[in-house]
């Protein structure tokens, strides 16, 4: 790899609490074999807290989410407590809640990467687990909302007899399509990176896990040849995901914003629902390396408190956006004076559920905004999970605002009507519990730390001796 | 051989838009609020009955309901005339283009929005983009006599015209289109038009105040042409251009002496 040397911006050593932009760059390399080692005992070492959790979890999906599913369609929807004008309710809260989650994964590995922000590395593969695995949920949770779910596959453009096709008019194919879309692509795009990973699992197992993991490194072996087909891959990949990642949500919004409802009809909907996901997922990724930091092995050295600092500023950047946008969607309705759209203001903020809205604000603006200016807070990774939690129950109640809440005020008077949920909550513990425990199973089998890249970035980042000084240096490995 | 390029140009006017071919006139001056019609309706078109706990819950499935609105209490009671309220049927359906599998779909020989049950797969989007909240849907088993076995004898009394709905698919008023169908086959076996009246949905037959007025409305004529006229009639929620077929002859509002 042909490295060509360059001198990286020094940080001003007058400058007292300028911070080093050199810091995320872990300038303290082990050796290969070394690493290797230590992500395979991550793996493989798990102690009984662990699998108690893995059982619990396990306990939770079966009853919450198998079981409960298994009675909703064997009952029908009756058992939930959608009712009319409420017709959508916990479920599509949770279906845009989780698509929300997932896209922090591409933003972190698809956008830093291209962009090059070196505090990715070490955790661009927990982030992408999260996008493959948030959309499984949201997935689950758009078919258990619908009425016949065993007809669900009509909504596939596939050729039958009665010749016909899906309505390509409806925002909820769109929606169909695009989810469908972004799970192939982002399954794709977590396999690529895996590769290298994959064999070099496969280089240090014995019996059937070796020929396991030899058909899934799909017999990589690490020849200049296959690093730069795997890079050329790669870099398609991350351009091509990122429209897919923003269409995604924008589609998803549009569920709501073509609809005629007060509430709901709004132009910015589409980069205020991309926004809104960007400070879930952000919130999600914080709450997640937290807990890999903390429960599996030798993740101190791969998650530093610098890269917890990081995806802290990223937050509160979100925030402030989500803010903007979330302001912007009440002053244009405002300025317009559509006496519905007023009355639906006017019922989220002093209806009978007013406290959800105050809590959803205090969640997203107040927590971030009084907190994360702080650099130790930001380091502070149990810190920074707490305000992850906030931050995604603010995010839950902000969509909960708009679909059930929205559904609720409509122009017909006659019918409004608050929405109790019922079985939905048992199916969201469900989806939350499927969620965690997939990602504990995946810790077992693949490595969540993609050892080469932080392996890359170190060789890309060296200290050079200039005569008596270590200047930091920089490739263009990339 | 010449390709024919004469193609058609678009105009933000269709010629359906201005005629429609079945319509009803409400007239809530008459209105008694009887609610004969919705039970009409209901032995019609199969309706089920819920149970109590989902009809305290909200659940009752009636294509059309009776709406009223009062204000203050007993002596000093403001009321609003009835105001029945059924799918309007309207030309620019909200309901129809967010279907991802084209259950509800537009009748163009009609001009009548319907509801394919046996394709609905239950995304509830309709009823979520339908301005007058008149879809209801089906949370349950209501009619199925192996879930229910109270409904065994009240089987005998379905109409073998009108689909007995499942669980988990929407529902909504078509204007008894099977007595429209019913009457287009006798007039075509007798070889001659529909004659004005000869139609009579549900509703329209049950209400002992001939408030509900059915019939052609291409036909300038008819009785429910004539009566659309009136100087009260609207639409309801008219600023939305959705071009509703109902229109409402518009009553006085009672102020305590006979609401």
């Amino acid at each position: 790899m042909a490295v060509t040397a360059k001198s990286l911006p020094q940080a001003r050593p007058h400058a007292k609490g300028h911070e080093d932009p050199r810091e995320q760059l872990m300038f303290d390399p082990k050796p290969r074999g070394e690493m290797n080692a230590m992500v395979l005992e991550s793996m493989h070492t798990a102690t009984w807290k662990f699998w108690t959790l893995a059982g619990v979890l396990t306990v939770l999906v079966l009853t919450c989410f198998v079981y409960a599913w298994y009675y909703l369609i064997v009952q029908g929807l009756g058992v939930a407590g959608v009712n009319r004008p409420v017709f959508w309710g916990i479920f599509l809260v949770n279906t845009v809640f989780w698509i929300g989650i997932s896209h922090a994964g591409t933003f972190i590995s698809a956008i830093l990467r291209v962009l090059k922000v070196e505090a990715r590395r070490p955790f661009t593969r927990a982030a992408e687990l999260m996008t493959t695995f948030g959309l499984v949920q949201a997935g689950a949770s758009i078919f258990m909302h619908m009425g016949r779910v065993w007809l669900a596959y009509w909504l596939f453009p596939y050729p039958n007899e009665r010749g016909l096709w899906p309505d390509f008019h409806s925002p909820l194919m769109w929606d169909f399509l695009a989810i469908n879309t972004y799970l192939l692509c982002s399954t794709m795009y977590l396999f690529l990176p895996l590769i290298p990973d994959l064999a070099m699992v496969r280089d240090q197992s014995k019996g059937p896990l070796k020929i396991f993991y030899r058909v899934l490194s799909l017999g990589f072996r690490g020849t200049e040849n296959e690093w730069k087909n795997l890079q050329t891959a790669m870099n398609i990949f991350a351009f091509a995901i990122i429209p897919v990642m923003f269409s995604v949500h924008t589609i998803v919004s549009w569920d709501f914003a073509m609809a005629t409802r007060p509430g709901w009809s709004s132009t910015v909907f589409g980069p205020y629902f991309v926004i809104g996901a960007l400070h879930s997922g952000m919130a999600a990724v914080a709450i997640v390396l937290f807990m890999i930091r903390s429960t599996m092995k030798n993740m101190k050295y791969f998650l530093r408190p610098e890269h917890f600092d990081f995806l802290g500023k990223l937050m509160l950047m979100v925030s402030m956006a989500w803010a903007y946008f979330y302001f912007n969607d009440y002053l244009v309705p405002w300025y317009g004076g559509d006496k519905w759209e007023k009355l639906f203001a006017e019922f989220i903020e002093k209806g009978p559920l007013w406290y959800l809205w105050y809590i959803m604000l205090i969640c997203n603006i107040a927590v971030p905004w009084l907190t994360l200016w702080n650099k130790n807070w930001r380091r502070t990774p149990w810190l920074l999970a707490i305000i992850g939690f906030f931050i995604n129950v603010g995010m839950w109640l902000e969509r909960y605002v708009i679909i059930p809440e929205g559904l609720t005020i409509n122009r017909m008077p006659f019918t409004w009507r608050i929405y109790i949920p019922a079985v939905e909550i048992y199916l969201t513990i469900g989806t939350l519990s499927l969620f965690f425990l997939l990602y504990l199973l995946a810790s077992r089998v693949i490595p969540l730390i993609p050892v080469w890249e932080v392996q890359e970035g170190q060789k890309a980042h060296m200290l050079r001796k200039v005569g008596k000084a270590e200047i930091p240096t920089l490739s263009e490995m990339e | 051989m010449s390709t024919d390029l004469s193609v058609p140009v678009f105009t933000n006017q269709s010629e359906e838009e201005l005629g429609g071919k079945w319509g009803m006139v409400i007239d809530q001056d008459l209105c008694t609020g009887c609610q004969a019609c919705v039970a009409a309706c209901s032995m019609e078109n199969n309706i089920p009955f819920v149970g109590e706990t989902d009809a305290a819950y909200g659940r009752s499935i009636q294509w059309i309901r009776i709406e009223r609105f009062w204000q203050g209490s007993f002596p000093e009671v403001k009321m609003t005339p009835y105001q029945p309220m059924m799918c309007q049927q309207c030309h620019n359906a909200p309901c129809e283009p967010v279907c991802p599998v084209f259950a509800s779909v537009h009748s163009a020989s009609e001009d009548i929005n319907l509801q394919v049950y046996n394709r609905c797969v239950g995304t509830r989007y309709c009823a979520n983009n339908c301005p007058y909240q008149v879809r209801v849907f089906n949370w349950r088993d209501y009619a199925d006599a192996r879930v229910r076995p109270e409904l065994v004898t009240l089987q005998n009394q379905l109409n073998p015209d009108v689909t007995v709905r499942r669980r988990g698919v929407m529902e909504k008023c078509t204007f008894c289109i099977q007595r429209i169908r019913h009457t287009e086959d006798v007039a075509k076996s007798e070889g001659r038009e529909i004659r004005d009246g000869e139609v009579v949905p549900a509703c329209a037959q049950a209400c002992p105040a001939d408030a509900i007025i059915f019939g052609r409305i291409d036909d300038p004529n008819s009785r429910v042409s004539q009566a659309g006229l009136a100087s009260r009639g609207y639409h309801q929620l008219e600023e939305l251009n959705l071009l509703p077929r109902v229109t409402y002859l518009k009553g006085e509002s009672n102020n305590g002496s006979n609401g």
